[in-house]
């Protein structure tokens, strides 16, 4: 089902003066470091373009600079209306895995953890990638059941994955409480080994970095107002910078997708949310895998400056405010403390919520649409960074060659006619 | 954190209040004289505004009554709540039901079995 032979790109940098390397560091030492190269140009629209990707986030970028270097379409713009990575892709929790149920899921996942590894090769730029491992514990016996049979689907399909019993996972995890007279005791777990995290804005920079290399326009500050369309094509898009001709026009906005598609008069299955994150203050090395926990609702993983860094699931309702609501963060904390109790003196340093597309079956949209030339990489809600090389590497065959490839083409929008939906709730576990 | 008014209880923490998403989505009797199209609409789509939207919520953990509310998504002011079965009154409310294109669906048009 995971396509074996994964076609990265060109790799690198074109001009190899601006390759970083332990020369380019030594050369630059000589004057102060005063005189490093930009790493992307600050592009002013050009009239016309072959594509243009809303959306800078990692998803975005990773779209143009795919395009660029494996279709080779590089007469392309990257618009964003902020900054680049300023978004979601800057207010994650970093983790990296693919160990999900589903043939589909599976299939997409694995692309992108494929070119996960790698990513830093490929990019010319260190994105600071830790396969450190993501154990998922179960806190029933039926949630360990559930646990045994995602196992095996998983391994099924190629992809690492192996069952812990609470002995193993305090080896595992020295600084977890798996006193089984807790509330939700540790029952077990499994743990992908391939998994772990990256730097986020690593991430987006590398990429931004890698595309404008290629000729690829990065354009920040600069909002979409509206598509403009002539009968069912798209034939640019009206931006605060003037018009911009394009034939072509992916949308990779997350939260704003909905606002989006309305401009096009398209409808999406989508509800917007806020997402909630918060990290503690430094502390010493104390955790070196990534923890999640469905039942309690709550994921962790100690970020390289010594934060411990954790999420949970989204807030109830709708909301484009990028701030949520007081009892989700009182949750996690809670759950945290029960997991961790040494986590009950700790201080939280941040806390802040960024707007997720959350679909009906928590499954993406990577999909044409009624209108030529307009196409949606959307629905990613809590999990999407995880996917975002993957997601780039797949949208931007999606857009190059018109039509989907075999990963992509089952998060098709028709399957909310078909009703073919992939429904990862259960199989991901709520938390993303 | 939303403290919302529950028409029946007064005003209470969002913590007692479950949200039951977009209002007056009506379920299409008439299912087999749409498509499977317009049936995945009344489904699965739903209106996503960035602005003043219509919704339901439950009071879950009070009197566990449905009512609708109408609510800034950017703001998060709580502009009007009525009734179940009834349509809103505030102009913000009326323009945000008017405007909406599931006004106009085929799969609204369905509601009715005639």
């Amino acid at each position: 089902m995971v396509a074996s032979e994964i076609d990265r790109g060109l790799g690198g940098l074109k001009d190899k003066k601006k390759r970083y390397s332990a020369f380019a560091l030594a050369r630059n030492a000589a004057s102060y470091h005063q005189n490093w190269q930009r790493a992307w140009r600050n592009a002013s629209p050009k009239a016309s373009y072959d594509a243009v990707i809303i959306g800078g986030g990692g998803h975005g970028l990773a779209t143009a600079y795919y395009l660029a270097s494996v279709h080779g379409v590089t007469n392309i713009a990257v618009i964003e209306k902020g900054w680049i990575g300023g978004g979601n892709t800057g207010r994650n929790t970093t983790i990296i895995r693919s160990n999900y149920l589903w043939d589909e899921s599976a299939s997409i996942y694995e692309h992108a953890l494929k070119l996960w590894e790698g990513l830093a090769q490929d990019l010319n730029f260190n994105i600071m990638f830790s396969q450190r491992g993501v154990l998922t514990i179960a806190h029933s016996e039926h949630e360990l059941k559930e646990m045994s049979r995602r196992v095996h689907a998983i391994r099924l399909n190629g992809i690492d994955s192996d069952v812990m019993n609470p002995a193993e996972i305090k080896k595992f995890v020295p600084c977890i409480n798996i006193d089984q007279s807790i509330r939700y005791p540790v029952m077990g777990g499994f743990v992908q080994q391939r998994g772990g995290t990256a730097r986020h804005d690593a991430v987006a920079w590398g990429y931004a970095r890698a595309a404008d290399d290629m000729g690829v326009d990065i354009i920040q500050n600069c909002e979409v107002t509206g598509l403009r369309r002539k009968g069912r094509k798209i034939i640019g898009i009206d931006t605060n910078m003037g018009f911009i001709k394009t034939k072509k026009v992916g949308c990779v906005v997350a939260g704003h997708s909905s606002v989006m598609a309305e401009m096009a008069g398209i409808h999406l299955p989508l509800a917007s949310r806020p997402l909630q994150a918060l990290v503690s203050e430094p502390i010493k090395p104390i955790l070196d895998t990534v923890i999640m926990s469905n039942a309690v609702h709550m994921y962790i993983s100690q970020s390289d400056k010594g934060e411990m860094v954790l999420g949970a699931g989204v807030d109830k309702y709708n909301s484009y405010a990028q701030r949520g609501s007081f009892p989700v963060p009182e949750h996690m904390i809670a759950a945290a403390v029960e997991l961790f109790p040494f986590m009950s003196r700790l201080r939280m340093l941040r806390h802040w919520g960024g707007i997720v597309d959350t679909c009906p079956d928590a499954s993406p949209i990577l999909s044409k649409t009624d209108i030529d030339g307009l196409y949606f990489n959307c629905g990613w809600g809590t999990g999407g960074f995880k996917a975002t090389p993957g997601s780039g590497h797949v949208f931007a065959d999606l857009i190059a060659n018109d039509r989907p490839n075999n990963i992509a083409a089952p998060y098709a929008l028709s399957r909310f006619e078909t009703g073919f939906l992939i429904d990862e709730h259960g199989a991901a576990g709520v938390a993303h | 954190m939303l403290q919302l008014p529950c028409p029946y209880c007064g005003p209470r923490d969002e913590l007692e209040f479950s949200c039951g998403g977009e209002a007056h989505i009506s379920r299409p009797l008439a299912h087999n004289k749409i498509s499977d199209a317009d049936f995945g609409e009344y489904l699965f789509l739903r209106d996503n505004p960035k602005g003043v939207f219509l919704e339901r919520w439950r009071h879950a953990s009070g009197c566990r009554r449905w009512f609708n509310v109408v609510r800034d998504t950017v703001s998060h002011d709580i502009l009007e709540v009525y009734a179940m079965g009834r349509k809103p009154r505030s102009s913000a409310g009326k323009n945000a039901y008017n405007n909406s294109w599931r006004r106009t669906s085929a799969a609204e048009a369905a509601a009715v079995n005639k």
